[in-house]
C-alpha cells in the first residue's frame, strides 16, 4: 500500500461513496451547532419534512449572541439575539439534539466545549457551521467549517458532499524562545503564507515545536488554519492527546477505550507520504508578534515598525493603504509605541485555562493601567470555574480585569461587548477585519501574554520586557 | 434553489483583495433566523454612513450599478467566516455572479448552494473584466453557464472552468440533500460496517 498522510487516512476511513469526478460523500462523526448559523437549516428540515438522521451525533450550544454579564440568567435584552437563542432551544428540543443552555456550566464557545466534553476525538470527522471548527484538528480529527446549507445536509444525512483537498505540511522545527507561544507560531505561519496560501489544502502541522505544545497550544495553532485559507489543520495525536481525552464525559469508556486507542495510534502520516506543498519554519526565529492591519496576514514582530503601502505589491498596496487609514497608523511608527484603549482576552483561539494561567502569571502583583478597559471572557463555564478554583480569577480581578461569563463576546461583538469607533484593542482573538469587534474598532491580534503586557503598559508591548 | 443558466447584467467593479465576509455582511445582521432580506445590508459598513445615509462613492450606490448582477473583485474574495449570510445577502441584492482570481473555500461552496456562480479567472482576464466593469451601465456582461463563457460589452468572449457536478446542480437548481438521499442505502451500509470497525463511536 502506498504511504498515506494523516489526512488521507481519515478521509479514506469516512468515504461513503465517490463519483468518477471525485465528488465524494463523507461520513460525519460529530456535528456541533450554534445559534447563528443553524436556524435556517432546521427551518429547511421542517419545510421539507425531513428529520435529523443521528441526533446523538449532534450537540448544540449558544455562544455568539449570549451576554457575558454576570446577571445574564435574567435573560437576553437584545430581542434579535434572544429570538436566535430561543430558536436554538426549540430546534434542539424538537429534533432531539443535546444542548448546553446558557445556565448550564458546560455552556461555552462551541470549539472549546467540544474538546472539553470529549466530543472531539482523534480520527473523527467534525463539522460545524463555523469557520474555526479547524480548532478540533489539534486532536488529529478532520474538522472544518461549513455553511448553513451544509449544516442542513449533515443534519438530514450525517454526510457531507466534498472533494478531497490537497496535502500541505507545515513543519516548525526546534524550540520556541521564552515568551513565544502557539499564537505566535500560527500568526507567523499566516504571515508567511498569506491568508490565501492554504486555499485548497488541508494542513498538517508537525515538527518539534508543535509536538512540544500542550493540547491547548495545539488548539490555538489549528484554530487559525482557516485564517491561512486552509480547509482544515491537523496535528497527529500522541500520548498528550490520549491523556487529554481520557475520562472526559463523551470519551470512549472502559473496554472501548482500548479499541479506540489502538486505532488512534495508527493515525500519523506514513514515512514517504506525499505532500503537495511544504512550509518549513525555525521555531527559534519566531518572535512575539502583533498584527498592524486588517488582515491576519498583516503580522510583524513586536520589535518592528508599521510598514508603508509601497512595501507591498499588486492589490496589496491599496489594501495596505486602506488598512493603515482604518487603523490610524503611520508608516515607520514603532509597533511598541502604539497606545491601546482596550484589552480583550478570550475567544476560541485563546480562551482556555492555559491561556488564563499565562495571563495570571504575568499579572500577579501588577495592575491594569489606569483608564484602560480590560476584560477576560473564559471560553466556557468550566474554564471559568476552574480558574476560580485555581485562584486565577482572583489574581485577574485584583489586577483590574473585568471577569465575565463564557461566550464569544468581543471576538465578534454580536453581544453587547463591542469596540466603539476608533477604539483600539489588544485582542487574543483571531480576526482583525474592519468592524470585526465593533464598527470602526481597531484590532491588534496577539498572544495572551502579549495582551497582559499591553494591559500593564497601555501600549503594544514586548512581553519579554515584562517577565 | 433558483436555477442558473444564463445571466445578462451589469457588472460592478470592486477592485479590492481579501474582501471578507464581515465586510459583505457585518455581524449585526446575522441575528436573523431567515435567509431573505439581507440585501438591504450587503456591504453595510462600506455602503452606509453610521446615520444610515449612503456613502456616494461606494460602487453599488452609484446609479449605474444599483442593479448590478455581476461583481468583479480581487484575490481571496469571501475570506473569513463560514456565514452563508454572505451569499444570501449578495443574492438578495441581485448579484448572481462573482468573478475573482481566487475565492476562499467555504464562501465558494456556499455560493453554489444558493444559485450564485463564483468564477475563478486568471488575473489578466479579471483585469480586463474590471476595465469593462468600470464603464458603468454599459458594462453589461453575459455569463452563460451551459457554454461556460463570459461575453463582454465589446463582443469578446472568455471561457471559464466549473466543477461538473456543481454545474449540473446549478443548471438544474437541484437540491443537494435530495441527491444525497438517493444514496441512502449506501449511507446505511457504511454505518453498519463502521459500527463494527469503530464501536466506541
Ligand atoms: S470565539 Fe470568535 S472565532 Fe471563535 S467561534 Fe466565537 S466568534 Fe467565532
Amino acid at each position: 500500500m502506498s504511504p498515506k498522510t494523516l489526512y488521507d487516512k481519515i478521509w479514506d476511513a469516512h468515504l461513503v461513496h465517490e463519483e468518477s469526478d471525485g465528488t465524494s460523500l463523507l461520513y460525519i462523526d460529530r456535528h456541533l451547532v450554534h445559534e447563528v448559523t443553524s436556524p435556517q437549516a432546521f427551518e429547511g428540515l421542517r419545510m421539507t419534512g425531513r428529520t435529523v438522521r443521528a441526533p446523538e451525533k449532534t450537540t448544540a450550544v449558544p455562544d455568539h449572541n449570549v451576554p457575558t454579564s454576570l446577571d445574564r440568567a435574567k435573560g437576553i435584552e437584545d430581542e434579535m439575539s434572544r429570538i436566535q437563542v430561543e430558536a436554538l432551544r426549540q430546534n434542539a428540543k424538537d429534533f432531539g439534539v443535546e444542548m448546553y443552555d446558557v445556565d448550564d456550566i458546560r455552556q461555552g464557545i462551541v470549539h472549546i466545549i467540544g474538546p472539553e466534553q470529549g466530543l472531539t476525538q482523534p480520527g473523527m470527522t467534525i463539522v460545524c457551521g463555523d469557520s474555526h471548527t479547524a480548532t478540533h484538528g489539534a486532536f488529529g480529527a478532520l474538522a472544518h467549517g461549513i455553511g448553513t446549507s451544509e449544516v442542513e445536509h449533515v443534519l438530514a444525512t450525517q454526510t457531507l458532499i466534498q472533494k478531497k483537498s490537497k496535502n500541505m505540511k507545515v513543519e516548525v522545527n526546534g524550540q520556541l524562545a521564552p515568551g513565544v507561544t502557539a499564537k505566535d507560531i500560527t500568526l507567523s505561519v499566516i504571515g508567511k503564507t498569506g491568508t490565501a496560501g492554504g486555499t485548497g489544502y488541508v494542513i498538517e502541522y508537525m515538527g518539534e515545536a508543535i509536538r512540544t505544545l500542550s493540547m491547548e497550544g495545539r488548539m490555538t495553532v489549528c484554530n487559525m488554519a482557516i485564517e491561512g485559507g486552509a480547509r482544515a489543520g491537523l496535528i497527529a495525536p500522541d500520548e498528550k492527546t490520549f491523556a487529554y481525552v481520557k475520562g472526559r464525559p463523551h470519551a470512549p469508556k472502559a473496554g472501548n477505550w482500548e479499541l479506540a486507542l489502538a486505532y488512534w495510534k495508527t493515525l500519523f502520516t506514513d514515512k514517504g507520504a506525499h505532500f503537495d506543498a511544504e512550509v518549513i519554519l525555525d521555531a527559534a526565529e519566531i518572535a512575539p508578534v502583533v498584527t498592524w492591519g486588517t488582515s491576519p496576514e498583516d503580522v510583524l514582530p513586536i520589535t518592528g515598525t508599521v510598514p508603508a503601502p509601497e512595501d507591498f505589491e499588486g492589490g496589496k498596496v491599496e489594501a495596505a493603504r486602506r488598512s493603515l487609514d482604518y487603523m490610524g497608523l503611520t508608516p515607520g511608527q514603532k509597533l511598541s509605541e502604539v497606545e491601546i484603549d482596550t484589552v480583550f482576552i478570550g475567544s476560541c483561539t485563546n480562551g482556555r485555562i492555559e491561556d488564563l494561567r499565562e495571563v495570571a502569571k504575568i499579572m500577579e502583583g501588577r495592575k491594569v493601567k489606569d483608564g484602560l478597559r480590560a476584560m477576560i471572557v473564559p471560553g466556557s463555564g468550566l474554564v471559568r470555574a476552574q480558574a476560580e478554583e485555581e485562584g486565577i480569577a482572583q489574581i485577574l480581578q485584583e489586577a483590574g480585569f473585568d471577569w465575565r461569563m463564557a461566550g464569544c463576546s468581543m471576538c465578534l461583538g454580536m453581544n453587547p461587548d463591542q469596540l466603539a469607533p476608533g477604539e483600539r484593542c489588544a485582542s487574543t482573538s483571531n480576526r482583525n477585519f474592519e468592524g470585526r469587534q465593533g464598527r470602526g474598532g481597531r484590532t491588534h491580534l496577539l498572544s495572551p501574554g502579549m495582551a497582559a503586557a499591553a494591559a500593564i503598559t497601555g501600549r503594544l508591548t514586548d512581553v519579554r520586557e515584562i517577565v | 434553489m433558483e436555477k442558473f443558466t444564463k445571466i445578462e447584467g451589469v457588472a460592478a467593479p470592486l477592485p479590492m483583495v481579501n474582501v471578507d465576509t464581515d465586510m459583505i455582511i457585518p455581524k449585526q445582521f446575522l441575528k436573523t433566523i431567515k435567509r431573505t432580506g439581507l440585501g438591504a445590508n450587503l456591504f453595510d459598513e462600506m455602503r452606509f454612513n453610521q446615520d444610515g445615509t449612503e456613502i456616494e462613492s461606494f460602487v453599488l450606490n452609484q446609479p449605474a450599478y444599483r442593479n448590478a448582477q455581476v461583481l468583479v473583485a480581487g484575490d481571496n474574495f469571501g475570506c473569513g467566516s463560514s456565514r452563508e449570510h454572505a451569499p444570501w445577502a449578495l443574492l438578495d441584492f441581485g448579484i448572481r455572479v462573482v468573478i475573482a482570481p481566487s475565492f476562499a473555500d467555504i464562501f465558494f461552496n456556499n455560493c453554489f448552494k444558493n444559485g450564485i456562480l463564483p468564477i475563478i479567472l486568471p488575473q489578466e482576464d479579471v483585469d480586463k473584466l474590471m476595465d469593462d466593469a468600470q464603464r458603468g451601465a454599459n458594462a453589461v456582461l453575459t455569463v452563460d453557464l451551459e457554454t461556460q463563457t463570459i461575453q463582454g460589452p465589446d463582443g469578446g468572449s472568455i471561457s471559464f472552468e466549473v466543477d461538473p457536478f456543481k454545474k449540473e446542480c446549478l443548471l438544474g437548481g437541484l437540491d443537494d440533500i435530495g441527491l444525497t438521499l438517493k444514496n441512502e442505502t449506501k449511507i446505511g451500509a457504511f454505518e453498519a460496517e463502521y459500527a463494527s470497525r469503530a464501536p466506541w463511536l
